[in-house]
């Protein structure tokens, strides 16, 4: 079995080191720590000795010959072992005595000459791995880099990841922190005042949804079109065809990015539909108890809708696929909980986004709900208001509705309705009761979740409101 | 122009000065015969002589006082350190003394003198031989400070640095010596201090650096190019007189700044220019100024592991790239 032995590294900022003399050659027996090879290097010349006793099998270097720290040099079959343990390549740790033996020798002339670097720009040699005294690992440095290789060298293992573009996961702890329109870095301040722009009409690519300075750079290039999707919507005007068949209504840019989502959610994801019934008879009298002290503070009618989302929020965070989105290779959950709410509004039904609705309370829920639906239907929602939803609830029970087969909002990994409550007859414990029920309906992507986790899903919904009854906190 | 080492362009640029002026020496531990731990004055003895490379004993107090007396009376000494780690018991001749003297005696006396010392760590040096000292002289008015990253900077600054009048602190890392190399003029050349130099044009971020980290700058640069990510690299090469203008045309440019140093954190290069940053570019920032610099430990750690944990590598400086550029 044999060894290799690497020349070692000798000290601080010495890279290279030249075969002086070799004190064996091949098939010479050599004890341990006799000196093997005299190295010169160009603060030292030194005897190397051999680690283990045996026989030189190999000399892998010219005398003369300039190599790298941690070159292969030489081979020494050990005495011992033929089959031995140790793995043929096994590098060899060198043991070398302090290194003030000789004068210092002329300095070795480098390496073949580098290709030329521009300009006054110099270059790393490949790094070498600091390995001290002892010697170590192996390396290469004999082909000098220039500073910019294309596979950075081994000092720079940078795993590779998506382009920096890709927006950092935020951490999720903090994600309301970062999140919202309201935190604008002095750079975004500045272009925003010298363009008059209103920063609120910009969607934020950066981390947690913030305006970089290039979205604002982007948005004034793109020029005033973009406000039109922020900015009240023309009147629906339709023109007639030549024929006086047909009118032409022009879609609006949210109506436009509504049927595209459809679109693509029908023809991209393999869409199952699960429904189940609740019983929501507590839910009814813990609304009917609390609607005169908290429609006052709300100014509107207080619907069931704040109830369905907060057990909607909670099972989302129980089953964290539900939240999620196909990414090809790989699922990526949400860590916001960011609800669509559909609404139906003048150009039709139409999502806006309740953001972050995990941290609100129920009486939050029904103020940030009631905010997005006047929005909605006054047509005051930004183009933020109808971006980043993780999820779509859409109240069809309001329309007289009983069940229905909702259209994934693509790319969500899901979509759930709530239908129309309604007293039944039902057979508790053997007898029969009345209550008032209401189905849920969720349409799942198949790729994402099966009907095991989706089952699991509206269970949790069911759970969460057939618990609520008199007495149950709202905030 | 031909390829040389740094170590190359130092030994060249003081023999050199050397040879245009008799006023120049060196003194410093084992200088002479040795021709220096690193072999910057190899050779030189031989041909200038041992009056003018002059052997020291194991005295840096003595060293820095004797080139200052020196240079008091006129002669452009350049004291060596044999390592930036040994430069504590002189620092009452270099701080208290040759910073002040100029500003002390209304101009009347000069110190043009050019101390040099192999800096930094990545080399296994362990805690005796890898300090960073830079910040100890760049807090320091009266002194210039200069810390060059290739060939071309150094043997141009070095000579520039011996033909001041003031005291130069002329930084050299030691994993630089003979581990970069470059293209320097064959014919006489000088570059001015103070003067900072874009060593990669980009636009999305601004890396400011210096020394050894300066090379793992350009590495991550490349990297997060492939990313599609265009990042500015700037060389200080002098950290006193800072180029100030420079480092503040770069960031209006891009938007976001990190510094990188291997020195530690607190209180060092980056944080003077995260402030000056701050005050003068405050409305260009699209970002929090990042610095990705040694952690604040007492020295660098002798342990391959921990002296790899220490160094602020390629890998380490692109993933503080990443941060910045979602943000």
């Amino acid at each position: 079995m044999s060894i290799t032995i690497e020349l070692p590294h000798v000290g601080e900022s010495v890279v290279e080191g030249t075969i002086g003399k070799w004190l064996k050659k091949p098939g010479d027996s050599i004890k341990r720590y006799e000196p093997l090879v005299e190295i010169i290097t160009d603060k030292v010349t030194m005897e190397v000795p051999s680690p283990v006793e045996g026989m030189v099998v190999h000399l892998l270097a010219e005398e003369g010959e300039t190599l790298p720290m941690g070159a292969p040099i030489a081979e020494v079959a050990t005495a011992d072992s033929p089959e031995g343990a140790e793995p043929e390549t096994a590098p060899i740790q060198l043991e070398t005595a302090e290194l003030e033996t000789a004068p210092p020798v002329a300095e070795t002339p480098a390496a073949a000459a580098p290709p030329a670097s521009p300009g006054t720009t110099g270059y790393l040699l490949r790094d070498v791995t600091p390995v001290g005294p002892t010697g170590g690992a192996a390396v290469e440095i004999s082909e000098p880099t220039v500073a910019a290789p294309a596979p950075a060298p081994q000092t720079v293992a940078v795993t590779p990841t998506p382009v920096a573009t890709t927006p950092v996961a935020p951490a999720p702890s903090a994600p309301s922190a970062l999140s919202g329109q309201t935190r604008l870095s002095p750079a975004v301040r500045r272009l925003a005042q010298e363009h008059s722009i209103d920063v609120t009409q910009i969607p934020g690519t950066g981390l947690g949804g913030r305006i970089t300075r290039d979205d604002v750079l982007k948005f004034i290039a793109s020029g005033p079109t973009q406000t039109a999707a922020a900015s009240p919507a023309p009147r629906i005007q339709g023109d007639t065809s030549a024929d006086g068949q047909e009118t032409y209504i022009t879609v609006t840019p949210v109506r436009r990015m509504i049927a595209e989502a459809m679109v693509r959610s029908v023809t991209e994801i393999p869409r199952a539909w699960s429904m189940v019934e609740i019983d929501v008879s507590g839910l009814v009298a813990l609304r009917a108890s609390i609607r005169g002290e908290f429609e006052p503070k709300l100014g509107s009618s207080l619907t069931y809708l704040p109830f369905v989302i907060k057990a909607v929020v909670e099972a989302l965070k129980q089953f964290p696929t539900m939240n999620a989105t196909w990414g090809g290779d790989k699922i990526i959950l949400k860590n916001s909980v960011n609800l669509g709410l559909a609404v139906a509004a003048p150009d039709g039904l139409i999502v806006p986004v309740l953001h972050n609705a995990d941290q609100l309370s129920i009486a939050g829920l029904a103020i940030g709900a009631k905010d997005l639906a006047d929005r909605a239907r006054t047509k005051k929602l930004t183009l933020t208001d109808v971006q980043g939803g993780t999820f779509t609830l859409n109240n069809t029970g309001a329309l007289g509705s009983a069940s229905s087969g909702p259209i994934i909002n693509y790319p969500q990994a899901g979509i759930l309705t709530t239908e129309t409550i309604q007293k039944k007859a039902v057979v508790i414990d053997d007898a029969i009761a009345i209550r008032s029920m209401m189905n849920i309906c969720l349409s799942f992507d198949h790729r994402i979740n099966d009907g095991a986790e989706a089952s699991g899903f509206m269970s949790a919904v069911k759970l969460r409101l057939q618990a609520m009854a008199p007495g149950s906190s709202i905030y | 122009m031909t390829v040389k080492s740094v170590i190359e362009a130092v030994r060249e640029a003081i023999a050199e000065e050397m040879e245009r002026d008799p006023k120049v020496f060196v003194i410093g531990e084992d200088v002479g015969i040795r021709g220096g731990v690193f072999l910057a004055t190899q050779g030189l003895s031989e041909r200038f002589g041992s009056d003018r490379i002059i052997d020291a004993p194991l005295g840096e107090a003595s060293i820095m006082g004797i080139a200052l007396g020196a240079a008091f009376r006129g002669m452009r000494p350049i004291p060596e350190v044999q390592f930036s780690d040994f430069v504590w018991p002189s620092i009452n001749q270099l701080i208290g003394e040759a910073a002040r003297t100029c500003y002390g005696t209304n101009g009347a006396v000069q110190v043009p003198m050019v101390i040099r010392m192999p800096y930094g760590g990545g080399i296994r040096g362990g805690l005796f031989h890898s300090q960073n000292v830079e910040t100890h002289f760049f807090h320091t008015p009266g002194l210039k400070v200069v810390a060059p990253s290739t060939p071309y900077d150094a043997k141009g600054l070095l000579k520039s640095a011996i033909r001041d009048n003031n005291p130069v602190v002329f930084l050299e890392h030691k994993k630089t010596y003979r581990l970069v190399r470059g293209e320097v003029p064959d014919e006489e050349y000088t570059l001015p201090i103070g003067k900072a130099d874009v060593k990669r044009v980009g636009s999305n971020i601004t890396l400011v650096s210096y020394g050894l980290t300066l090379h793992y700058c350009l590495e991550a640069a490349e990297v997060m190019a492939a990313e599609g990510l265009d990042v500015e690299v700037v060389d200080l090469r002098t950290l006193t007189p800072l180029d100030t203008e420079t480092i503040l045309e770069s960031v209006k440019k891009t938007g976001k700044l990190a510094v990188v140093h291997e020195d530690n954190i607190t209180g060092g290069v980056g944080a003077e220019i995260a402030a000056l940053v701050a005050e003068q570019a405050f409305e260009y920032l699209d970002g929090p100024i990042a610095r990705i610099c040694g952690p604040d430990v007492p020295t660098m750690p002798f342990a391959q592991t921990l002296e790899d944990a220490y160094m602020p590598t390629g890998d380490k400086i692109a993933d503080g790239l990443r941060k910045l550029a979602a943000y």
